[in-house]
């Protein structure tokens, strides 16, 4: 399989991430010039952008943790490709599993043949394709009825735009409870998880009352990253206490 | 007639997101081609039914779910980019929360759309780099010491996300939460049902959020 470290592989993933980047840079750049219009400050566009980049740093690192897994099965330059566009780690090793192991019968750290990287980069493509069609063909008419409700109703706007997130936030609380099963082993829930929850919580909590009490708006950008940073650091900690 | 700043972003994001897709479909196209390797019918048509029954769906109603989060401007970045609850979407909150703009506005999408943007460049190059640099990060990536940390990711994200949305509406938030935390512990194998979860705890809350306020009991 020497075809996952050849030079043509390197360049064709290569041209993928520059595309995106291009793409991210560009939609930066013309964001900057409305968020002008509409009179936001250069300073307030600049700490967006940099509280942003600093709120992205450690679940990106997470993100390796998965480039390490995928990369045994199609090296890393493919692997990163899949991590970087389209979905997540959560969708992209199901779906090799489902090749590799489902229909080949073998496990991620086998011996692998070309024939099953190459099926599985073929599935995993046209496995999470839906949004690259449906938002390109239907997105502009779903967002002018959105658009028209927010105008016949600015308070149920905003209550819906809370809900929505709630939603999302409360899949995700009740995710920390779900009982993980390492292999050979019972399942568990995990008291760490929700320790790191609560921590993480009580930190924001801490960040918000600092700055009403010092008036530190400054740090209104960052309370999300660090205290998402500082809570992952001491998950460390209770780790080596022995929570689990 | 001169196109609206909001009719621009259809018509490039489309462009970009349309040429996202030829480049995606092309890049199992060359490696079949390079490798002289095509998939079998029989191969592929089972792995092919066996993750599309589940993540075509899933992947369809998160762009009912997340793009009005996003905003017209970074739907059509995020959605490219990928990884959208863990990165994305909070970015955009975050950024829109501190600034005090509300969601849904175009003050809203234009500062979702940096927060999406700087997110997707660094996570881009974060990715690039750590592919290039594949080998010698493998010890550190997989140490035991750093496991906890990297394990507790969605804890330490959404425990001060969650703290902040949930007392600011609490009366939404506890029967979509209730619920959730009754759903998770109790159904096996329910860890890898989040993704198909989050739409799930959307319509609740949206239900919940509507009949509340139809009864004034929230403003």
């Amino acid at each position: 399989m020497a075809f996952l470290n050849s030079w043509w592989v390197y360049s064709l993933m290569s041209i993928i991430f520059l595309y995106v980047l291009t793409q991210s840079v560009y939609a930066l750049l013309k964001a900057k010039k409305r968020a002008i219009e509409l009179g936001f400050s250069k300073e307030q566009i600049n700490q967006t952008i940099s509280s942003s980049m600093v709120f992205s740093l450690a679940p990106s690192v997470a993100i390796l943790i998965g480039l390490v897994a995928l990369t045994k099965i199609f090296g890393s330059m493919i692997a990163g490709w899949r991590l970087a566009t389209l979905g997540a780690v959560t969708y992209e090793l199901p779906a090799a599993i489902n090749v590799i192991n489902g229909v080949f019968g073998r496990q991620i750290g086998d011996t692998l043949t070309t024939e099953m990287v190459i099926t599985a980069v073929w599935v995993m493509t046209l496995g999470c394709l839906p949004p690259l069609i449906i938002i390109p063909f239907f997105f502009k008419k779903m967002s002018l009825g959105m658009k028209k409700m927010r105008e016949k109703d600015q308070t149920w706007n905003q209550i819906m735009m809370d809900a929505l997130f709630i939603g999302m936030i409360s899949a995700f609380a009740g995710y920390i409870l779900a009982p993980k099963t390492p292999e050979g082993e019972d399942p568990y829930i995990s008291v760490l998880g929700l320790i790191v929850f609560a921590t993480s919580a009580v930190l924001i909590m801490v960040l918000g009352y600092l700055m009403k009490k010092y008036k530190w708006e400054w740090l209104k950008n960052y309370a999300l990253p660090v205290s998402m940073i500082v809570s992952m650091a001491l998950a460390i900690v209770y780790a080596g206490l022995g929570v689990r | 007639m001169k196109r609206t700043y909001q009719d621009q972003l259809h018509v490039e994001g489309r462009l970009w997101m349309i040429g996202a897709l030829l480049l995606f479909l092309s890049a199992p196209i060359i490696l079949s081609i390079g490798t002289g390797v095509w998939p079998t019918f029989a191969h592929f048509i089972p792995g092919f039914i066996a993750t599309a029954i589940i993540f075509w769906p899933v992947t369809t109603i998160e762009v009912f779910t997340f793009s009005p989060m996003l905003g017209v401007g970074s739907t059509y970045l995020a959605f490219v980019t990928g990884n959208l609850t863990s990165l994305k979407v909070p970015a955009a909150l975050n950024a829109q929360d501190a600034l005090g703009v509300e969601k849904g506005t175009d003050e809203g999408d234009v500062i979702a759309t940096l927060a999406v943007a700087s997110s997707s460049i660094i996570t881009t190059l974060i990715i690039f780099v750590g592919a290039l640099l594949i080998i010698p990060l493998t010890p550190l990536l997989e140490s035991p010491a750093l496991k906890p940390a990297f394990d507790n990711i969605i804890p330490a994200l959404f425990g001060a996300l969650g703290i902040v949305y949930i007392s600011k509406r609490i009366k939404i938030a506890i029967v979509p939460l209730v619920i959730m935390m009754i759903f998770f512990p109790f159904v096996p194998g329910s860890g890898g049902l989040v993704g198909i979860m989050v739409p799930v705890g959307v319509v609740i809350s949206i239900l919940v959020a509507r009949i509340l306020y139809k009864k004034g009991m929230i403003s």
